[in-house]
């Protein structure tokens, strides 16, 4: 690439290739394993931070992922975004393998991320002007015309461009600064948008307004949002789908109202039972799920709940469990008490495939 | 590098570097310290740079009858020195070799430092064990022996003693700037910055550099004083400056054995080193409080 191009004044969207029926992104076998340095001369050691997700995103929906602390969720969006090798796995934008039919240069116009962090995420010697034209900038696109779509986007995010837009991060609140970080998100086009903690690090109140500020922006752009939290109202208020993920694997995922209302696995059952109850009346009295998730460096064999897990039985230490079809209507879970013949004694009978997951608690 | 990011290249200084210098330029400005500082160190490189034009004693004429005048005497309002040469005329005209010695192996040690420092810190991985074990190999001298070795080596004369400055000083700033850019490295703001798809060149412009010029900087103008220093002791050995040439270090050095004489001409040249590098320090307290425009 040696010939110059003139500067552009507007970025084109990446193009919708598949049409509505193929997935905007699609995650095959996605792993990565950290290695840790052990003693020396010690056998070197892997964490196993995301173990062979698949999963896909179709045009248009919200797919949340939630877990506890270390569960991998963050590793999978950096992962996606390509801000770290992965070990395996396969990305594929719209059809398109990422790295073959489609350079990463493109990916990041296609997808972009807003981190939890609002502060640490905006260069504290740029003008919040200058932040959200710098992507743009970097795509070719002339300074003029970068700060005129800044100004325009800051518009879009409720901030007055003339109020905010020579402003510096430090000089603006919590939530200002993520609507800045959304902005600066928007401002290469992307059809996919992950929110990696996005808005938990906000007081209640911002949270919700910046929730619906990512719902009109979602209807105003035609986005598709992987939404990563941990806050439980917070994902089935946003989500159409969700992904349940516990030490680097998914053990459930489906429509978020049959998750919510049918958990299938015990961890997300428990995950559930945890949500603290508005009322007072309904306080949680005994915790659903005891001790600390277990080492990652060193999974337990087989399902990598069944040590925590109340109704594991001999058979979860064995093989793990694979992800199971439930209903007929996308929602899945990765344990023996879901999968019907699987010789756990609270499992369906084999062939029963349309039967309600187990009543548990 | 692509067509694209030259273009960045070429239209990014009008936005970020004019906004933030500028504000910087402000706060600077409103700091009183800063000023009166700036106001010195203006006066002192303007005589030392006008100064066959101030109408001064010949710097290098002495007079056996008039040696060792104390501070005030006629036509010599800064006394005589061991030589009898006037004072005034030796330290404005000193200036020139001091503030060049001083100056020039920061500047220069800083300019490569900073390059290295923010390369290891930012590619990190196998690149920075190079460049910092290669730099760790420098420290394992101590600085003034390294100085004298590779002055020694390269023989005496102005130019190789900034040259064996400029190595001295470079692992430090290395250093300095390798910890800085390593921290600034992990802010999510420069993740962000490779989720848009920029270079690395153009990361380490527009987001590096700025977060991590104002703490290389201060650490280096303090260097400046050490440098004046260092050589001054680099002359004393005859490996600098040599006499008769007039340089603040070398006439400290010469001086000495007046201390009991005439303790106050003898102390003229440490005041000036003094002033000047206490001057660089203030001002770099002063600029890097300014650049961090988040008070």
């Amino acid at each position: 690439m040696s010939e110059i191009i003139e500067p552009i004044d507007k970025l084109e969207p990446i193009e919708d290739i598949g049409g509505v029926a193929q997935p905007l992104l699609r995650v095959d076998g996605l792993t990565k394993h950290f290695p840790v340095r052990g003693a020396w001369f010690g056998a070197a050691k892997t964490v196993r931070a995301v173990d062979d997700v698949s999963f896909s995103i179709a045009k248009g929906e919200t797919v949340g992922i939630v877990g506890e602390s270390g569960c991998g969720k963050s590793t999978t969006a950096r992962l996606l975004m390509h801000l770290m090798p992965r070990n395996a796995g396969d990305i594929i934008y719209d059809g398109r393998q990422v790295g073959r039919e489609l350079s990463l240069r493109e990916l990041r116009r296609g997808m972009q991320m807003v981190f939890q962090d609002s502060y640490a995420s905006l260069n504290p010697r740029l003008t919040i002007e200058e932040s959200i034209a710098f992507g743009p900038k970097v795509h070719g696109m002339a300074d003029a015309a970068s700060r005129h779509l800044a100004r325009e986007l800051l518009g879009k995010v409720g901030l007055r461009p003339e109020n905010f837009a020579n402003r510096y991060p430090h000089e603006i609140s919590g939530g200002q600064r993520q609507r800045v970080n959304i902005a600066r998100a928007l401002a290469l086009s992307p059809r996919l948008v992950i929110l990696d903690e996005a808005v938990s690090a906000l007081d209640k109140s911002v949270e919700a307004q910046v929730l619906n500020l990512l719902v009109d922006l979602k209807r105003e752009f035609g986005l598709t949002y992987l939404f990563i939290s941990h806050d439980l109202n917070v994902v089935r208020y946003i989500s159409d789908r969700v992904l349940v993920m516990y030490l680097g694997e998914v053990v459930e995922l489906g429509p978020v109202d049959s998750v919510w209302d049918q958990p299938a696995h015990p961890y997300t059952q428990a995950l559930l039972a945890a949500m603290p109850s508005s009322d007072p009346d309904n306080r949680t009295q005994v915790p659903p799920i005891s001790g600390d998730p277990p080492n990652p460096i060193d999974p337990p064999a087989g399902c990598r709940f069944h040590t925590r897990c109340p109704f594991a039985e001999p058979l979860c230490g064995g093989a793990t469990p694979k992800l199971t079809e439930l209903d007929g209507l996308g929602h899945q879970a990765a344990c023996y008490m879901a999968i019907p013949g699987s010789g756990h004694s609270r499992a369906p009978a084999a062939r029963d495939l349309h039967s309600e997951a187990p009543a548990l608690s | 590098m692509s067509a694209i990011t030259e273009l960045a290249l070429q239209a990014a200084p009008a936005g970020p570097a004019r906004g933030y210098w500028a504000t910087v330029g402000r706060r600077v400005v409103r700091d009183k310290v800063s000023i009166a500082c700036a106001v010195i160190l203006l006066a002192i490189f303007l005589s030392a740079l006008l100064a066959p034009w101030l109408g001064l004693a010949d710097p290098y004429h002495g007079s056996m009858i008039r040696r060792l005048k104390p501070i005030g005497t006629t036509n010599y309002p800064l006394g005589t020195d061991e030589l009898g040469r006037d004072m005034l005329a030796r330290l404005i005209y000193g200036g020139r070799l001091s503030l060049l010695i001083g100056i020039l192996p920061v500047i220069l040690a800083f300019m490569i430092g900073t390059s290295l420092g923010l390369i290891a810190g930012y590619v990190g991985g196998k690149v920075n064990t190079a460049i910092m074990r290669t730099i760790d190999v420098f420290y394992a001298f101590p600085s003034v022996l390294l100085a004298i070795a590779i002055s020694g080596a390269l023989g005496a004369g102005i130019t190789n003693s900034i040259v064996s400055l400029t190595v001295v000083f470079m692992p430090q700033i290395t250093r300095v700037a390798e910890s800085v850019t390593t921290g600034v490295r992990n802010m999510d703001f420069v993740e962000a910055a490779r989720a848009s798809g920029a270079d690395a060149f153009t990361i380490m412009r527009v987001h590096m550099l700025g977060n991590v010029l104002g703490p290389i900087f201060v650490y280096a103008t303090g260097l400046i004083s050490v440098s004046m220093i260092l050589a001054a002791g680099l002359s004393f050995l005859g490996l600098g400056t040599k006499p008769p040439e007039p340089e603040w270090g070398l006439m400290l050095n010469t001086l000495r054995t007046a201390i009991y004489v005439n303790p106050w001409v003898a102390a003229l040249p440490g005041a000036m080193i003094f002033a000047v590098s206490i001057c660089f320090n203030l001002l770099s307290d002063g600029m890097r409080s300014a650049m961090d425009i988040r008070n």
